[in-house]
């Protein structure tokens, strides 16, 4: 009775954002204010429904329903709670059903946040946000209807996939996709404004903390699921350039992107014909992520339910979307207008120069993620692509974008010179390249490579010190303590130098982690032991623990150094029963400076078995750094010109009214 | 007005190719190698990097060709599949570690368990050329004569082992 009940409150969902996608639209178009007024409940409305829809859906795992096809796939009777709920998004049809659940609570938050725009372009918006929800619920219910029954009813699950059995893996997907999800709004921003031709500044202006908090959440998704991978795969590695990691990477790119020209828009009117096209792409990318994901054009582990015929039907959605956002960006752009002129030496061509980076950087990882396919089609199939393409073309990209870094938030908007800022900034570089170089010193080795990631990230932090001494030192007409001043200093500012203070950590721990980590594979049985940078690893025993759905091998490490006991490690090797896959299960000590990291591997015949030890330097930087980025984010997101409610619509309205005429 | 058409000019040749990508299935690209010889290579053996193994040493048997490398995340799906193929005899599976680094490939096998009876080591992808690797992991079935007989791509899965691979070494033993 549940799934049935799911299943028609979804079909209602249906029409409801059906309704929600044309009337509004259709009302600001002809000045209907009833039909406009339509757009706020019919988003609450469909944002209860999806609500309750996932519920059943959810009770339907809790409950043990086998005689539903999606949960007999992605359950078992032994399964434990937590991860019966998380196993809700840990396939296909469930994991759409997230999708639609999290574009609905972007609408109701835009929806409930918007209340100082003007009701035209707030319809707008939320109508764009219907239609996508309409596609996707649409999708779901021809293609992938999770709540098919499966009669007569299976006696017990297949069991949820065993990498997912992890506590990571039930925030990770939700996160993930309220970044992507979140650069809807970003679109329906921008293709609102295309509509109604208000394409300016106080259009930036709506759009930023939006964009920023998408972004934030994605970030969030991301370094989560390289977390996740790191402590769940057991080897080890934190990126691996799967067709799924650079499906949500290249909309960070693009978002981040898109929250740099955006700034470029508000403050100067500049570049607004680009930044309506990145939001359009940043979104596209997330869709696009989503056929590739989904449709099987590409294998990889994430890829766990594909089926040509949903392919088709995302790739037709994809065309329809993206497609007719392209064709209204080359009908409605080139009446924008440049904004104000810039010289060459200004903190507007350093932003651009940003942008092209990392467009070109996304563009990279895109031909990279595609080229098999590429090939495929062409009748080619001669080369593959893996990290070494990705690993070089991406330094190349991101190596002149963190110099830059160091650079772009000293200049001045409109004009600057080279010289002085040069000036301002020499003991800046001199400081990064000699911390660089005693760091070097100080790990043993020097090398080339790895000194110039330390230097860029030295260099970002020495930069942004100087550009903090610049703006907290004395000046006339600001009296007051170091503190007054710094209290003076906006939110979006501060947000800007903690981002970016974010990004060389995460440089910082990469170039550390790359270079001098170490590792070693060893026989281990009872009482043998190992030394490795310093630590001593001693294996204490190996005993079989049964967990809820499978059974371990489960190792005793003991870890000294100058003989005190610091960690008693538990790496495990599981079988998980009703899959019969192998998983290795690390242990990991981790502090800020570094972590012992230790995996099990096979058994050996004589008893013995194999441990992989391995000292990773500074690698928590790496998430660190991601953390850190997000709060800069979210700082800037939360500036107080975002939040008063005094905004200039008073003056706008009778523009965008006026606009929508045409 | 020309110059904003361009990203949708740009997104329809993209469509194109994820049009014909849907066709086509990526783990069913027939090769033009199949029922030809298989090249001919020469390397050291993974573990024994003194040791050369020759396409011609092997000759004599119907043998499988897996291409793998530490660094690809499929190979890990298809991993326990070959041990337990490996583990109830059969036909010998040797490996191509493809475009990695010595010690990485050896630990992997540490790590995961090693189903090959030995391993090629292709550290810049030159056999992996000659073989029209397009994606690892990749798999050949290789007769007695030395004739390509079959190729799969992507990950070998238990229903594509039982229903194609293992029939076809059965016609081939018999």
């Amino acid at each position: 009775m549940i799934p049935e009940l799911g299943h028609i409150i979804l079909l209602l969902a249906l029409g409801v954002a059906l309704v929600q996608g044309v009337v509004p639209l259709a009302g600001a178009q002809r000045g209907r204010h009833d039909w406009i007024a339509l757009a706020r409940p019919t988003a609450y409305l469909q944002f209860v429904l999806v609500v309750l829809s996932f519920i059943c859906l959810t009770a339907s795992f809790v409950r043990h329903d086998f005689s539903v096809l999606y949960v007999a796939s992605n359950s078992n009777s032994a399964l434990p709670l937590p991860y019966r709920i998380a196993a809700v998004w840990g396939g296909h049809e469930g994991s759409l059903l997230l999708w639609v659940l999290m574009l609905n609570v972007w609408t109701v938050a835009v929806a409930r946040f918007s209340r100082s725009l003007p009701q035209v372009f707030v319809a707008r918006i939320l109508a764009v946000l219907g239609l996508l929800a309409a596609g996707f619920l649409l999708f779901m219910l021809i293609t992938s209807n999770p709540f098919e029954r499966l009669l007569p009813a299976a006696a017990d699950g297949r069991d949820l996939n065993p990498l997912l059995q992890d506590p990571g893996m039930v925030i990770h997907p939700p996160m993930l996709y309220m970044g992507y999800v979140g650069f809807s709004v970003a679109y329906a921003f921008a293709i609102a404004a295309l509509i109604g031709g208000n394409l300016d500044a106080v259009w930036a202006r709506w759009t930023r903390p939006w964009t920023s908090a998408a972004w934030i959440f994605l970030t969030f998704g991301i370094g989560l699921g390289s977390w996740w991978a790191y402590n769940e795969l057991g080897w080890g590695g934190w990126w691996f350039w799967d067709p799924v990691e650079n499906a949500s990477f290249m909309p960070w790119l693009a978002g981040t992107a898109l929250i740099h020209s955006l700034a470029v828009t508000e403050k100067r009117g500049s570049f607004k014909a680009w930044t309506v096209l990145l939001a359009i792409l940043a979104f596209s990318l997330s869709l696009m992520g989503t056929f590739l994901v989904r449709s099987g054009v590409l294998s990889s582990v994430h890829a766990f339910a594909t089926d040509p015929r949903r392919g088709l039907f995302i790739l037709a959605f994809l065309v329809l979307v993206i497609g007719a956002s392209l064709l209204l960006y080359a009908w409605r752009a080139p009446s924008v207008g440049l904004g104000q002129r810039f010289g060459i030496v200004s903190k507007e061509s350093m932003l651009l120069v940003n942008n092209m980076l990392l467009a070109a950087a996304c563009a990279a990882v895109l031909l990279g993620t595609l080229y098999p396919l590429f090939l495929d089609a062409m009748g080619m199939g001669k080369i593959s692509v893996g990290p070494p393409y990705f690993d070089t073309v991406f330094v190349l990209m991101m190596a002149p974008l963190m110099l830059l870094m160091g650079v772009g938030p000293l200049m001045r908007w409109k004009n600057d010179e080279l010289t002085g800022v040069a000036r301002r900034l020499r003991w800046a570089f001199a400081l990064a390249v000699v911390a660089a170089l005693a760091t070097g010193w100080v790990a043993g080795q020097v090398a080339p490579a790895t000194t110039g990631g330390l230097v860029l990230a030295y260099w970002i932090m020495a930069s942004i010190g100087v550009d903090l001494l610049e703006r907290l030192r004395p000046r006339s007409g600001l009296g007051g303590s170091i503190v007054g001043r710094a209290r003076l200093l906006p939110r979006a500012m501060v947000g800007m130098m903690i981002a970016h203070l974010g990004v060389a950590l995460f440089a910082f721990g990469v170039a550390m982690v790359k270079t001098y980590g170490t590792e070693r594979d060893v026989k281990m049985g009872p009482d043998s032991s190992t030394d490795l940078a310093g630590y001593h690893f001693r294996m204490v025993s190996v005993r079989n623990v049964d967990g809820p759905n499978y059974a371990a091998a489960q190792g005793l490490i003991e870890v000294s150094r100058d003989a005190r006991v610091i960690a008693m490690l538990q790496p495990e090797k599981r079988i998980y029963r009703v899959q019969n896959n192998p998983m290795t299960e690390a242990a990991v000590d981790s502090n800020l400076l570094r972590d012992l990291y230790i995996s099990m591997g096979e058994q050996l015949p004589t008893g013995e078995w194999v441990v992989r030890v391995q000292h990773k330097p500074f690698i928590a930087l790496i998430w660190i750094g991601c953390l850190v980025m997000m709060f800069g984010g979210g700082l800037a997101a939360s500036d107080r010109r975002y939040r008063s409610r005094l905004t200039r619509d008073a003056m706008l309205r009778p523009a965008v009214l006026g606009g929508r005429a045409r | 007005m020309k110059r904003f058409l361009l990203p949708l000019a740009l997104f329809f040749v993209l469509v194109a190719f994820l049009a014909t990508g849907l066709r086509l299935d990526p783990r069913e690209v027939s090769s033009p190698l199949v029922d030809k010889p298989a090249p001919a290579f020469q390397a050291t053996v993974l573990a024994r990097p003194e040791f050369i193994l020759r396409r011609d040493d092997l000759l004599g048997k119907v043998w499988l060709l897996n291409v793998w490398a530490s660094w690809c995340s499929a190979c890990r799906v298809e991993h326990p599949v070959l041990i337990d193929f490996a583990r109830r005899g059969g036909v010998p599976i040797y490996g191509l570690n493809y475009k990695d680094k010595r010690e990485d490939g050896l630990g992997w096998l540490r790590q995961f368990g090693n189903p090959y009876r030995d391993s090629l080591f292709d550290p810049d992808g030159r056999i992996g050329i000659d073989y029209g690797v397009y994606g690892v992991p990749e798999t050949f079935v290789i007769d007695s004569k030395g004739v390509i007989r079959y190729k799969h791509i992507g990950p070998v899965t238990p229903d594509v082992l039982r229903d194609t691979i293992e029939p076809l070494l059965r016609k081939l033993n018999a």
